[in-house]
Protein backbone atom coordinates (compact mmCIF):
# COMPACT_ATOMS: atom_id res chain seq x y z
CA UNK A 1 0.00 0.00 0.00
CA UNK A 2 1.08 3.77 -0.54
CA UNK A 3 1.64 5.85 1.90
CA UNK A 4 -1.55 7.57 3.58
CA UNK A 5 -1.39 11.30 4.23
CA UNK A 6 -0.87 11.69 8.61
CA UNK A 7 -3.91 10.06 10.84
CA UNK A 8 -4.34 14.19 11.54
CA UNK A 9 -6.75 13.87 8.58
CA UNK A 10 -9.29 11.22 10.51
CA UNK A 11 -11.54 13.51 11.20
CA UNK A 12 -11.75 15.52 14.50
CA UNK A 13 -15.31 14.33 15.72
CA UNK A 14 -15.76 12.26 18.82
CA UNK A 15 -15.12 8.71 18.32
CA UNK A 16 -16.43 6.42 20.02
CA UNK A 17 -14.49 3.37 21.23
CA UNK A 18 -13.61 1.31 17.90
CA UNK A 19 -14.42 -2.04 20.07
CA UNK A 20 -16.94 -4.66 18.38
CA UNK A 21 -18.93 -1.94 17.14
CA UNK A 22 -22.10 -1.17 17.55
CA UNK A 23 -24.28 -2.46 20.77
CA UNK A 24 -23.25 -0.95 23.91
CA UNK A 25 -23.83 -3.20 26.87
CA UNK A 26 -27.41 -1.59 27.31
CA UNK A 27 -28.58 -2.05 23.98
CA UNK A 28 -28.43 -5.53 24.47
CA UNK A 29 -32.12 -7.72 25.01
CA UNK A 30 -31.21 -7.34 29.07
CA UNK A 31 -30.74 -3.88 28.32
CA UNK A 32 -34.49 -3.99 26.13
CA UNK A 33 -36.12 -6.04 29.29
CA UNK A 34 -34.81 -3.48 31.86
CA UNK A 35 -36.42 -0.46 29.75
CA UNK A 36 -39.16 -2.55 29.32
CA UNK A 37 -39.64 -3.18 32.78
CA UNK A 38 -39.04 0.37 33.32
CA UNK A 39 -42.14 1.50 31.16
CA UNK A 40 -44.66 -1.69 32.73
CA UNK A 41 -44.39 -0.63 35.90
CA UNK A 42 -46.77 2.68 35.96
CA UNK A 43 -49.45 0.79 34.38
CA UNK A 44 -49.13 -2.04 35.87
CA UNK A 45 -49.52 0.02 39.32
CA UNK A 46 -52.19 2.17 37.97
CA UNK A 47 -53.88 -1.09 36.83
CA UNK A 48 -53.58 -3.33 40.55
CA UNK A 49 -54.88 0.09 42.16
CA UNK A 50 -58.01 0.19 39.89
CA UNK A 51 -58.60 -3.74 40.67
CA UNK A 52 -58.22 -2.98 44.61
CA UNK A 53 -60.59 -0.34 44.05
CA UNK A 54 -63.19 -2.60 42.09
CA UNK A 55 -62.57 -4.96 45.40
CA UNK A 56 -63.59 -2.73 48.14
CA UNK A 57 -66.16 -1.40 46.10
CA UNK A 58 -67.86 -4.64 45.16
CA UNK A 59 -67.52 -5.78 49.61
CA UNK A 60 -68.56 -2.32 50.79
CA UNK A 61 -71.86 -2.06 48.49
CA UNK A 62 -72.46 -5.74 48.66
CA UNK A 63 -73.31 -6.05 44.80
CA UNK A 64 -74.13 -9.70 44.13
CA UNK A 65 -71.79 -11.84 42.12
CA UNK A 66 -74.38 -11.89 39.07
CA UNK A 67 -74.33 -8.49 38.52
CA UNK A 68 -70.32 -7.74 38.98
CA UNK A 69 -67.97 -10.29 40.66
CA UNK A 70 -65.48 -9.24 42.76
CA UNK A 71 -61.71 -9.62 41.21
CA UNK A 72 -60.98 -12.37 44.19
CA UNK A 73 -64.03 -13.86 42.71
CA UNK A 74 -62.68 -13.91 38.87
CA UNK A 75 -59.41 -15.17 40.35
CA UNK A 76 -60.85 -18.03 41.52
CA UNK A 77 -62.83 -19.17 39.14
CA UNK A 78 -59.47 -18.89 36.81
CA UNK A 79 -57.87 -21.35 38.93
CA UNK A 80 -60.94 -24.10 39.35
CA UNK A 81 -62.24 -23.61 35.84
CA UNK A 82 -59.01 -23.47 34.33
CA UNK A 83 -59.30 -26.26 32.25
CA UNK A 84 -62.51 -25.65 30.99
CA UNK A 85 -60.69 -22.04 29.87
CA UNK A 86 -58.03 -23.67 28.67
CA UNK A 87 -59.58 -25.51 26.15
CA UNK A 88 -61.94 -23.23 24.68
CA UNK A 89 -59.21 -20.69 24.71
CA UNK A 90 -57.40 -22.88 22.26
CA UNK A 91 -60.49 -22.84 20.29
CA UNK A 92 -60.18 -18.96 19.98
CA UNK A 93 -56.50 -18.91 19.64
CA UNK A 94 -56.49 -21.51 16.77
CA UNK A 95 -59.41 -19.13 14.75
CA UNK A 96 -57.03 -16.53 15.71
CA UNK A 97 -53.68 -17.68 14.18
CA UNK A 98 -55.62 -19.16 11.30
CA UNK A 99 -57.15 -16.81 10.23
CA UNK A 100 -54.27 -13.84 10.97
CA UNK A 101 -51.93 -15.99 9.54
CA UNK A 102 -54.25 -16.19 5.83
CA UNK A 103 -54.95 -12.76 6.00
CA UNK A 104 -51.47 -11.47 6.45
CA UNK A 105 -50.05 -13.85 3.35
CA UNK A 106 -53.08 -12.52 1.26
CA UNK A 107 -52.84 -8.91 2.60
CA UNK A 108 -48.92 -8.64 2.23
CA UNK A 109 -49.47 -9.86 -1.67
CA UNK A 110 -51.88 -7.39 -2.53
CA UNK A 111 -50.27 -4.74 -1.06
CA UNK A 112 -47.43 -5.76 -3.18
CA UNK A 113 -49.99 -5.84 -5.92
CA UNK A 114 -51.65 -2.52 -5.53
CA UNK A 115 -48.00 -1.11 -5.28
CA UNK A 116 -46.66 -2.25 -8.49
CA UNK A 117 -49.47 -1.73 -10.78
CA UNK A 118 -51.07 1.48 -11.28
CA UNK A 119 -54.15 -0.39 -12.69
CA UNK A 120 -54.51 -2.98 -9.55
CA UNK A 121 -53.91 0.27 -7.11
CA UNK A 122 -57.14 1.81 -9.00
CA UNK A 123 -59.21 -0.71 -9.21
CA UNK A 124 -59.04 -2.56 -5.85
CA UNK A 125 -57.73 0.37 -3.25
CA UNK A 126 -60.66 2.20 -3.15
CA UNK A 127 -62.35 -0.93 -2.48
CA UNK A 128 -60.21 -2.02 0.55
CA UNK A 129 -60.71 0.94 2.11
CA UNK A 130 -64.71 1.29 1.32
CA UNK A 131 -64.91 -2.36 2.90
CA UNK A 132 -63.97 -0.86 6.05
CA UNK A 133 -67.38 1.03 6.03
CA UNK A 134 -69.11 -2.49 6.46
CA UNK A 135 -69.26 -2.71 10.52
CA UNK A 136 -68.07 -6.20 10.70
CA UNK A 137 -71.52 -7.22 13.14
CA UNK A 138 -73.67 -7.16 9.89
CA UNK A 139 -71.43 -9.69 7.69
CA UNK A 140 -70.56 -11.88 10.65
CA UNK A 141 -74.38 -13.65 10.93
CA UNK A 142 -73.64 -14.15 6.34
CA UNK A 143 -70.34 -15.65 7.15
CA UNK A 144 -71.75 -18.56 9.63
CA UNK A 145 -74.45 -19.30 6.92
CA UNK A 146 -71.88 -19.51 4.49
CA UNK A 147 -69.03 -20.98 6.53
CA UNK A 148 -71.01 -22.91 9.17
CA UNK A 149 -70.84 -22.65 12.85
CA UNK A 150 -67.50 -24.55 12.94
CA UNK A 151 -63.92 -23.28 12.46
CA UNK A 152 -64.25 -21.95 9.04
CA UNK A 153 -66.48 -18.59 9.95
CA UNK A 154 -64.21 -17.64 12.69
CA UNK A 155 -61.34 -17.85 10.54
CA UNK A 156 -63.17 -15.78 8.04
CA UNK A 157 -64.10 -13.17 10.52
CA UNK A 158 -60.82 -12.85 12.27
CA UNK A 159 -59.06 -12.49 8.66
CA UNK A 160 -61.37 -9.76 7.55
CA UNK A 161 -60.77 -7.90 10.46
CA UNK A 162 -56.86 -8.08 10.01
CA UNK A 163 -56.55 -7.76 6.75
CA UNK A 164 -56.88 -3.64 6.27
CA UNK A 165 -54.28 -2.93 8.91
CA UNK A 166 -51.85 -5.31 6.85
CA UNK A 167 -52.82 -3.77 3.46
CA UNK A 168 -52.84 -0.42 4.52
CA UNK A 169 -49.76 -0.47 6.06
CA UNK A 170 -47.29 -2.44 3.79
CA UNK A 171 -48.67 0.26 1.17
CA UNK A 172 -47.89 2.95 2.70
CA UNK A 173 -44.35 1.05 3.88
CA UNK A 174 -43.59 0.36 0.01
CA UNK A 175 -44.27 3.75 -0.64
CA UNK A 176 -42.04 5.27 1.72
CA UNK A 177 -38.90 4.36 0.80
CA UNK A 178 -36.36 7.62 -0.09
CA UNK A 179 -36.72 8.15 -3.29
CA UNK A 180 -33.15 9.05 -3.66
CA UNK A 181 -31.95 6.21 -2.05
CA UNK A 182 -34.16 4.13 -4.54
CA UNK A 183 -32.31 6.49 -7.37
CA UNK A 184 -29.10 5.72 -5.80
CA UNK A 185 -29.81 2.03 -6.80
CA UNK A 186 -30.99 3.04 -10.48
CA UNK A 187 -27.79 4.68 -10.84
CA UNK A 188 -25.51 1.84 -9.60
CA UNK A 189 -27.58 -0.52 -12.12
CA UNK A 190 -29.67 -2.09 -10.05
CA UNK A 191 -32.92 -4.20 -11.44
CA UNK A 192 -36.46 -3.54 -10.38
CA UNK A 193 -36.50 -6.37 -8.24
CA UNK A 194 -33.21 -5.46 -6.21
CA UNK A 195 -34.63 -2.23 -5.68
CA UNK A 196 -37.37 -3.48 -3.97
CA UNK A 197 -35.55 -6.26 -2.27
CA UNK A 198 -32.90 -4.03 -1.32
CA UNK A 199 -34.67 -0.80 -0.30
CA UNK A 200 -38.26 -1.29 -0.90
CA UNK A 201 -38.94 -4.22 1.68
CA UNK A 202 -36.84 -3.00 4.45
CA UNK A 203 -38.00 0.53 4.00
CA UNK A 204 -41.80 -1.20 4.53
CA UNK A 205 -40.91 -3.72 7.50
CA UNK A 206 -41.84 -1.30 10.41
CA UNK A 207 -44.58 -0.33 8.70
CA UNK A 208 -45.84 -3.67 8.45
CA UNK A 209 -44.87 -4.50 11.88
CA UNK A 210 -47.05 -1.76 13.12
CA UNK A 211 -49.70 -2.48 11.34
CA UNK A 212 -49.44 -6.32 12.09
CA UNK A 213 -49.29 -5.60 16.27
CA UNK A 214 -52.44 -3.84 15.62
CA UNK A 215 -53.86 -6.80 13.33
CA UNK A 216 -52.99 -9.33 15.80
CA UNK A 217 -55.02 -7.87 18.76
CA UNK A 218 -57.95 -6.77 16.66
CA UNK A 219 -57.97 -10.87 15.20
CA UNK A 220 -59.06 -11.62 19.14
CA UNK A 221 -62.00 -9.38 18.25
CA UNK A 222 -62.97 -11.07 15.57
CA UNK A 223 -63.18 -14.61 16.38
CA UNK A 224 -64.97 -13.32 19.26
CA UNK A 225 -67.73 -11.98 17.31
CA UNK A 226 -68.08 -14.92 14.75
CA UNK A 227 -68.09 -16.73 18.00
CA UNK A 228 -71.13 -14.91 19.58
CA UNK A 229 -72.75 -15.24 16.41
CA UNK A 230 -72.71 -19.14 15.87
CA UNK A 231 -70.68 -21.45 17.71
CA UNK A 232 -69.99 -24.18 19.71
CA UNK A 233 -67.19 -24.03 20.70
CA UNK A 234 -64.49 -20.97 22.00
CA UNK A 235 -64.09 -18.67 24.34
CA UNK A 236 -66.56 -16.40 22.73
CA UNK A 237 -69.38 -19.29 23.03
CA UNK A 238 -68.34 -19.72 26.47
CA UNK A 239 -68.96 -16.08 27.01
CA UNK A 240 -72.77 -15.64 25.36
CA UNK A 241 -73.52 -19.47 27.14
CA UNK A 242 -72.33 -18.28 30.84
CA UNK A 243 -74.10 -14.65 30.46
CA UNK A 244 -77.35 -16.51 29.68
CA UNK A 245 -77.09 -18.07 32.60
CA UNK A 246 -76.13 -15.34 35.00
CA UNK A 247 -72.41 -16.80 35.72
CA UNK A 248 -70.82 -13.55 35.03
CA UNK A 249 -68.23 -14.55 36.79
CA UNK A 250 -67.40 -17.02 34.46
CA UNK A 251 -67.61 -14.22 31.57
CA UNK A 252 -65.32 -12.37 33.49
CA UNK A 253 -63.04 -14.84 33.11
CA UNK A 254 -63.27 -15.42 29.65
CA UNK A 255 -62.73 -12.17 28.92
CA UNK A 256 -59.37 -12.04 31.32
CA UNK A 257 -58.28 -14.85 28.83
CA UNK A 258 -59.31 -13.02 26.15
CA UNK A 259 -57.01 -9.58 27.18
CA UNK A 260 -54.14 -11.95 28.12
CA UNK A 261 -54.32 -13.62 24.41
CA UNK A 262 -54.34 -9.94 22.79
CA UNK A 263 -51.77 -9.12 24.89
CA UNK A 264 -49.16 -11.98 24.60
CA UNK A 265 -49.69 -12.03 20.58
CA UNK A 266 -48.92 -8.30 20.53
CA UNK A 267 -45.91 -8.58 22.58
CA UNK A 268 -45.07 -11.82 20.10
CA UNK A 269 -45.05 -9.28 17.08
CA UNK A 270 -43.47 -6.32 19.15
CA UNK A 271 -40.50 -8.65 20.35
CA UNK A 272 -40.07 -10.42 16.85
CA UNK A 273 -39.73 -7.21 15.26
CA UNK A 274 -36.85 -6.02 18.36
CA UNK A 275 -35.28 -8.68 16.63
CA UNK A 276 -35.50 -8.40 13.26
CA UNK A 277 -35.02 -4.92 13.06
CA UNK A 278 -31.67 -4.28 15.11
CA UNK A 279 -31.14 -0.84 13.05
CA UNK A 280 -34.04 0.74 14.93
CA UNK A 281 -32.81 0.55 18.13
CA UNK A 282 -29.45 1.72 16.68
CA UNK A 283 -30.22 5.31 17.28
CA UNK A 284 -31.96 5.49 20.54
CA UNK A 285 -30.30 5.73 23.57
CA UNK B 1 -44.78 29.92 -25.71
CA UNK B 2 -42.44 28.19 -28.07
CA UNK B 3 -41.82 23.95 -28.22
CA UNK B 4 -38.58 23.34 -27.26
CA UNK B 5 -35.93 21.83 -30.07
CA UNK B 6 -37.23 18.32 -29.44
CA UNK B 7 -33.84 16.77 -30.71
CA UNK B 8 -31.72 14.08 -29.25
CA UNK B 9 -28.29 15.15 -29.17
CA UNK B 10 -25.68 12.32 -29.93
CA UNK B 11 -25.93 12.57 -33.40
CA UNK B 12 -24.03 15.75 -32.94
CA UNK B 13 -20.51 14.40 -31.82
CA UNK B 14 -18.11 14.64 -34.04
CA UNK B 15 -16.20 11.78 -34.10
CA UNK B 16 -12.35 12.17 -32.92
CA UNK B 17 -12.46 15.47 -32.47
CA UNK B 18 -11.76 15.40 -28.69
CA UNK B 19 -8.67 14.09 -27.06
CA UNK B 20 -8.44 10.17 -26.93
CA UNK B 21 -7.34 10.71 -23.04
CA UNK B 22 -10.80 12.50 -22.04
CA UNK B 23 -13.39 9.98 -19.88
CA UNK B 24 -15.90 11.98 -20.11
CA UNK B 25 -16.81 14.44 -22.87
CA UNK B 26 -19.96 16.36 -22.53
CA UNK B 27 -20.56 18.63 -26.07
CA UNK B 28 -23.57 21.29 -26.40
CA UNK B 29 -25.95 20.16 -23.24
CA UNK B 30 -29.01 21.35 -23.00
CA UNK B 31 -31.24 20.42 -20.57
CA UNK B 32 -35.04 22.23 -19.90
CA UNK B 33 -37.85 21.10 -17.13
CA UNK B 34 -41.26 21.82 -17.83
CA UNK B 35 -42.18 24.50 -14.89
CA UNK B 36 -45.98 25.68 -14.21
CA UNK B 37 -46.76 25.23 -17.82
CA UNK B 38 -43.50 26.92 -19.74
CA UNK B 39 -40.19 25.52 -19.31
CA UNK B 40 -37.27 26.59 -17.45
CA UNK B 41 -34.08 26.35 -18.93
CA UNK B 42 -31.42 24.92 -16.79
CA UNK B 43 -28.30 24.06 -19.25
CA UNK B 44 -27.84 25.60 -22.13
CA UNK B 45 -24.66 24.66 -24.67
CA UNK B 46 -22.80 23.31 -21.67
CA UNK B 47 -19.43 21.60 -22.76
CA UNK B 48 -16.63 20.40 -20.78
CA UNK B 49 -14.10 17.40 -20.48
CA UNK B 50 -12.82 15.37 -18.37
CA UNK B 51 -9.54 13.64 -18.63
CA UNK B 52 -8.00 10.38 -17.18
CA UNK B 53 -6.98 10.38 -13.58
CA UNK B 54 -8.07 14.19 -13.59
CA UNK B 55 -9.71 16.21 -10.69
CA UNK B 56 -12.26 18.59 -12.02
CA UNK B 57 -14.33 21.04 -10.10
CA UNK B 58 -17.91 22.11 -11.29
CA UNK B 59 -18.27 25.75 -9.44
CA UNK B 60 -21.33 27.78 -9.80
CA UNK B 61 -24.13 29.92 -7.98
CA UNK B 62 -26.96 27.68 -6.84
CA UNK B 63 -29.64 26.72 -9.14
CA UNK B 64 -27.87 26.51 -12.17
CA UNK B 65 -27.74 23.16 -12.54
CA UNK B 66 -24.82 21.53 -11.39
CA UNK B 67 -26.78 18.71 -10.03
CA UNK B 68 -28.99 18.20 -13.50
CA UNK B 69 -25.90 17.82 -15.05
CA UNK B 70 -24.38 14.86 -12.54
CA UNK B 71 -27.68 13.63 -12.70
CA UNK B 72 -27.64 13.67 -16.67
CA UNK B 73 -23.85 12.33 -16.32
CA UNK B 74 -25.38 9.43 -14.09
CA UNK B 75 -27.83 8.14 -16.50
CA UNK B 76 -30.42 9.00 -14.15
CA UNK B 77 -32.21 11.52 -16.34
CA UNK B 78 -32.15 12.11 -20.32
CA UNK B 79 -30.72 15.42 -22.08
CA UNK B 80 -32.58 17.22 -24.12
CA UNK B 81 -29.80 17.77 -26.41
CA UNK B 82 -25.98 17.52 -26.65
CA UNK B 83 -23.30 14.41 -27.63
CA UNK B 84 -22.17 13.24 -24.03
CA UNK B 85 -19.70 10.19 -24.10
CA UNK B 86 -18.36 8.24 -21.24
CA UNK B 87 -14.89 6.33 -22.19
CA UNK B 88 -16.04 6.93 -25.70
CA UNK B 89 -19.51 5.11 -25.76
CA UNK B 90 -22.81 7.65 -25.61
CA UNK B 91 -24.70 7.99 -22.08
CA UNK B 92 -27.84 7.24 -21.89
CA UNK B 93 -30.18 6.48 -19.11
CA UNK B 94 -30.78 2.56 -20.07
CA UNK B 95 -27.55 1.48 -19.43
CA UNK B 96 -26.80 3.09 -15.75
CA UNK B 97 -24.48 1.75 -13.91
CA UNK B 98 -21.52 3.02 -15.57
CA UNK B 99 -20.27 6.19 -13.11
CA UNK B 100 -19.68 6.01 -9.51
CA UNK B 101 -22.05 9.23 -7.92
CA UNK B 102 -22.40 10.43 -4.82
CA UNK B 103 -24.67 13.13 -3.29
CA UNK B 104 -24.65 15.48 -0.59
CA UNK B 105 -27.18 13.05 1.23
CA UNK B 106 -25.31 10.38 1.93
CA UNK B 107 -27.90 8.19 1.17
CA UNK B 108 -26.46 5.48 3.45
CA UNK B 109 -29.06 2.77 4.28
CA UNK B 110 -30.45 2.66 7.95
CA UNK B 111 -31.05 -1.17 8.01
CA UNK B 112 -27.57 -1.92 6.86
CA UNK B 113 -24.21 -1.74 8.64
CA UNK B 114 -21.73 0.41 7.81
CA UNK B 115 -19.95 -2.32 6.41
CA UNK B 116 -22.92 -3.08 4.40
CA UNK B 117 -23.66 -0.26 3.35
CA UNK B 118 -20.05 -0.06 1.45
CA UNK B 119 -20.48 -3.11 -0.39
CA UNK B 120 -23.85 -2.10 -1.66
CA UNK B 121 -22.52 -1.20 -5.16
CA UNK B 122 -20.52 -4.21 -5.28
CA UNK B 123 -23.83 -6.56 -4.26
CA UNK B 124 -25.41 -5.15 -7.10
CA UNK B 125 -22.65 -6.20 -9.81
CA UNK B 126 -23.04 -9.21 -8.82
CA UNK B 127 -20.11 -9.63 -6.37
CA UNK B 128 -20.43 -12.11 -3.78
CA UNK B 129 -20.60 -10.81 -0.34
CA UNK B 130 -17.50 -12.30 1.85
CA UNK B 131 -15.05 -10.97 -1.05
CA UNK B 132 -17.13 -7.93 -1.13
CA UNK B 133 -17.09 -7.35 2.75
CA UNK B 134 -12.97 -8.26 2.60
CA UNK B 135 -11.84 -5.28 0.20
CA UNK B 136 -14.99 -3.22 2.18
CA UNK B 137 -13.09 -3.83 5.24
CA UNK B 138 -9.63 -3.06 3.83
CA UNK B 139 -11.56 -0.06 2.33
CA UNK B 140 -13.05 1.33 5.79
CA UNK B 141 -9.80 0.56 7.46
CA UNK B 142 -8.10 3.48 5.29
CA UNK B 143 -10.66 6.06 5.79
CA UNK B 144 -10.58 5.84 9.75
CA UNK B 145 -13.37 4.10 10.18
CA UNK B 146 -12.05 0.58 11.52
CA UNK B 147 -14.00 -1.05 14.19
CA UNK B 148 -17.24 0.97 13.04
CA UNK B 149 -17.83 -2.35 10.44
CA UNK B 150 -20.88 -3.59 12.26
CA UNK B 151 -22.32 -0.03 13.83
CA UNK B 152 -25.52 1.40 11.93
CA UNK B 153 -25.49 4.28 10.52
CA UNK B 154 -27.52 6.32 13.00
CA UNK B 155 -24.91 6.11 15.64
CA UNK B 156 -22.22 7.38 13.31
CA UNK B 157 -21.24 11.42 13.13
CA UNK B 158 -21.93 13.56 9.53
CA UNK B 159 -18.21 13.13 8.55
CA UNK B 160 -18.18 9.83 9.56
CA UNK B 161 -21.45 8.82 7.36
CA UNK B 162 -19.79 10.67 4.35
CA UNK B 163 -17.13 8.25 4.53
CA UNK B 164 -18.91 5.58 4.27
CA UNK B 165 -20.56 7.00 1.32
CA UNK B 166 -17.49 7.88 -0.39
CA UNK B 167 -16.20 4.48 0.67
CA UNK B 168 -19.34 3.10 -1.38
CA UNK B 169 -18.69 4.94 -4.12
CA UNK B 170 -15.14 4.19 -4.63
CA UNK B 171 -16.10 0.38 -4.23
CA UNK B 172 -18.28 0.45 -7.13
CA UNK B 173 -14.81 0.64 -9.58
CA UNK B 174 -15.88 2.78 -12.07
CA UNK B 175 -13.79 4.91 -13.88
CA UNK B 176 -15.26 8.29 -13.19
CA UNK B 177 -16.62 9.34 -9.85
CA UNK B 178 -19.03 12.20 -9.78
CA UNK B 179 -19.61 13.63 -6.45
CA UNK B 180 -21.97 16.32 -5.83
CA UNK B 181 -21.32 18.07 -3.16
CA UNK B 182 -20.37 15.43 -1.26
CA UNK B 183 -19.63 17.99 1.96
CA UNK B 184 -21.83 20.01 1.62
CA UNK B 185 -23.71 19.00 4.77
CA UNK B 186 -20.74 19.52 6.83
CA UNK B 187 -19.09 21.61 9.06
CA UNK B 188 -16.00 23.12 8.10
CA UNK B 189 -13.74 21.43 10.50
CA UNK B 190 -14.70 18.12 8.68
CA UNK B 191 -14.75 19.46 5.83
CA UNK B 192 -11.04 20.26 5.42
CA UNK B 193 -10.87 16.52 7.24
CA UNK B 194 -12.56 15.13 4.23
CA UNK B 195 -10.47 17.05 1.88
CA UNK B 196 -8.21 14.96 2.49
CA UNK B 197 -9.52 11.87 1.90
CA UNK B 198 -10.48 12.78 -1.07
CA UNK B 199 -7.30 13.95 -2.28
CA UNK B 200 -6.23 10.41 -2.09
CA UNK B 201 -9.00 8.93 -4.59
CA UNK B 202 -6.60 10.52 -6.65
CA UNK B 203 -3.08 9.79 -5.46
CA UNK B 204 -3.73 6.48 -4.54
CA UNK B 205 -6.60 4.84 -6.11
CA UNK B 206 -5.89 6.97 -9.62
CA UNK B 207 -9.65 7.62 -10.00
CA UNK B 208 -10.78 10.64 -12.47
CA UNK B 209 -13.01 12.61 -10.98
CA UNK B 210 -15.87 15.23 -11.37
CA UNK B 211 -16.36 17.25 -8.03
CA UNK B 212 -19.62 19.59 -7.99
CA UNK B 213 -19.02 22.59 -5.23
CA UNK B 214 -20.41 25.80 -3.89
CA UNK B 215 -16.63 26.14 -2.16
CA UNK B 216 -13.98 28.12 -4.14
CA UNK B 217 -11.02 27.39 -1.91
CA UNK B 218 -12.44 23.80 -1.46
CA UNK B 219 -12.43 23.82 -5.73
CA UNK B 220 -8.71 25.22 -5.60
CA UNK B 221 -7.10 22.96 -3.27
CA UNK B 222 -8.29 20.11 -4.52
CA UNK B 223 -8.51 20.85 -8.63
CA UNK B 224 -6.33 20.28 -11.41
CA UNK B 225 -8.93 22.21 -13.35
CA UNK B 226 -11.87 24.31 -12.68
CA UNK B 227 -14.75 25.18 -14.94
CA UNK B 228 -17.15 28.16 -13.61
CA UNK B 229 -20.78 27.63 -14.93
CA UNK B 230 -22.79 30.92 -15.39
CA UNK B 231 -25.95 31.21 -13.10
CA UNK B 232 -29.44 29.76 -15.20
CA UNK B 233 -29.60 28.45 -17.37
CA UNK B 234 -26.00 27.42 -16.87
CA UNK B 235 -23.40 27.95 -19.58
CA UNK B 236 -19.27 27.76 -18.93
CA UNK B 237 -18.32 31.13 -18.51
CA UNK B 238 -14.50 30.24 -17.72
CA UNK B 239 -11.81 27.49 -17.56
CA UNK B 240 -9.14 27.62 -15.22
CA UNK B 241 -6.56 25.23 -15.20
CA UNK B 242 -4.76 25.17 -11.72
CA UNK B 243 -0.79 24.01 -12.05
CA UNK B 244 -0.54 23.85 -8.19
CA UNK B 245 1.53 21.87 -6.51
CA UNK B 246 0.42 19.69 -3.90
CA UNK B 247 -0.26 19.72 -0.76
CA UNK B 248 -1.61 22.95 -0.95
CA UNK B 249 -1.96 25.16 1.14
CA UNK B 250 -5.75 27.25 1.70
CA UNK B 251 -3.09 30.11 2.85
CA UNK B 252 -0.46 29.72 0.14
CA UNK B 253 -0.22 32.49 -2.12
CA UNK B 254 -0.60 31.14 -5.56
CA UNK B 255 -3.96 29.37 -3.52
CA UNK B 256 -4.96 32.69 -2.59
CA UNK B 257 -4.39 34.65 -5.76
CA UNK B 258 -6.11 32.37 -7.44
CA UNK B 259 -8.93 32.02 -5.14
CA UNK B 260 -9.72 35.86 -5.67
CA UNK B 261 -9.69 35.35 -9.32
CA UNK B 262 -11.88 32.94 -9.61
CA UNK B 263 -14.27 34.83 -6.93
CA UNK B 264 -13.21 37.76 -9.46
CA UNK B 265 -15.67 35.84 -11.99
CA UNK B 266 -18.42 34.49 -10.00
CA UNK B 267 -18.89 38.25 -8.94
CA UNK B 268 -19.10 39.40 -12.02
CA UNK B 269 -21.39 36.57 -13.21
CA UNK B 270 -23.76 37.31 -10.50
CA UNK B 271 -24.12 41.07 -11.03
CA UNK B 272 -25.03 40.34 -14.53
CA UNK B 273 -27.62 37.52 -13.71
CA UNK B 274 -28.69 40.13 -11.23
CA UNK B 275 -29.00 43.16 -14.11
N1 LIG C 1 -36.85 17.36 -11.96
C1 LIG C 1 -36.94 18.70 -12.03
N2 LIG C 1 -38.07 19.29 -12.47
C2 LIG C 1 -38.17 20.62 -12.55
N3 LIG C 1 -37.19 21.47 -12.21
C3 LIG C 1 -36.03 20.96 -11.76
C4 LIG C 1 -35.84 19.54 -11.64
N4 LIG C 1 -34.61 19.32 -11.15
C5 LIG C 1 -34.05 20.53 -10.98
N5 LIG C 1 -34.90 21.53 -11.35
C6 LIG C 1 -34.62 22.96 -11.34
O1 LIG C 1 -33.46 23.17 -12.08
C7 LIG C 1 -32.66 24.17 -11.51
C8 LIG C 1 -31.27 23.66 -11.30
O2 LIG C 1 -31.28 22.69 -10.29
P1 LIG C 1 -29.96 21.97 -9.79
O3 LIG C 1 -30.34 21.15 -8.62
O4 LIG C 1 -29.31 21.29 -10.92
O5 LIG C 1 -29.05 23.21 -9.34
P2 LIG C 1 -27.65 23.20 -8.59
O6 LIG C 1 -26.72 23.98 -9.42
O7 LIG C 1 -27.27 21.83 -8.23
O8 LIG C 1 -28.00 24.03 -7.30
P3 LIG C 1 -27.36 23.91 -5.84
O9 LIG C 1 -26.02 24.52 -5.96
O10 LIG C 1 -28.28 24.72 -5.00
O11 LIG C 1 -27.32 22.47 -5.49
C9 LIG C 1 -33.35 24.59 -10.24
O12 LIG C 1 -34.04 25.79 -10.48
C10 LIG C 1 -34.31 23.47 -9.96
O13 LIG C 1 -35.46 23.95 -9.33
MG1 LIG D 1 -27.03 20.76 -6.38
Amino acid sequence: MSTLPPRPLAAPHRAAPASGGAAPADAGWLGGLRRGAAQAAPPAALLAALVLLWEWGVRALDVPFYILPAPSRIAGLLVSDQATLLAQAAVTLEEVLLGFAIAFVVGIVLALLIFSSRTVERAIYPLVIASQTIPVFAIAPLLVVWFGYGLLSKIAMAALIVFFPIVVNTVDGLRAADPDAVNLLRILGATPLQILLKIRVPAALPFVFSGTRIAVATSVIGAVIGEWVGATRGLGFLMIHANAQLHIDLVFAAIVYLSAMALVLFGAVSAIEWLALPWRRAGDR
Amino acid sequence: MRAPPRFRGRRFLLRGALPMAAVLEIRGLVKRFRRDGGWLDVLEDVSLTVGRREFVALLGPSGCGKSTLCNIVAGLIPADAGALRLEGTPIDTVARGRVAYMQQKDLLLPWRTVIDNAILGMEIQGVARAPARARAREMLRRFGLEGFERAYPALLSGGMRQRVALVRTLLCDRHLLVLDEPFGALDAMTRRAMQGYLLRLREEFGRTVLFVTHDVEEAVLLADRIYVLSARPGRVRAEVAIDLPRPRQPTGDAVVSTKARLLDVLEAELAEARA
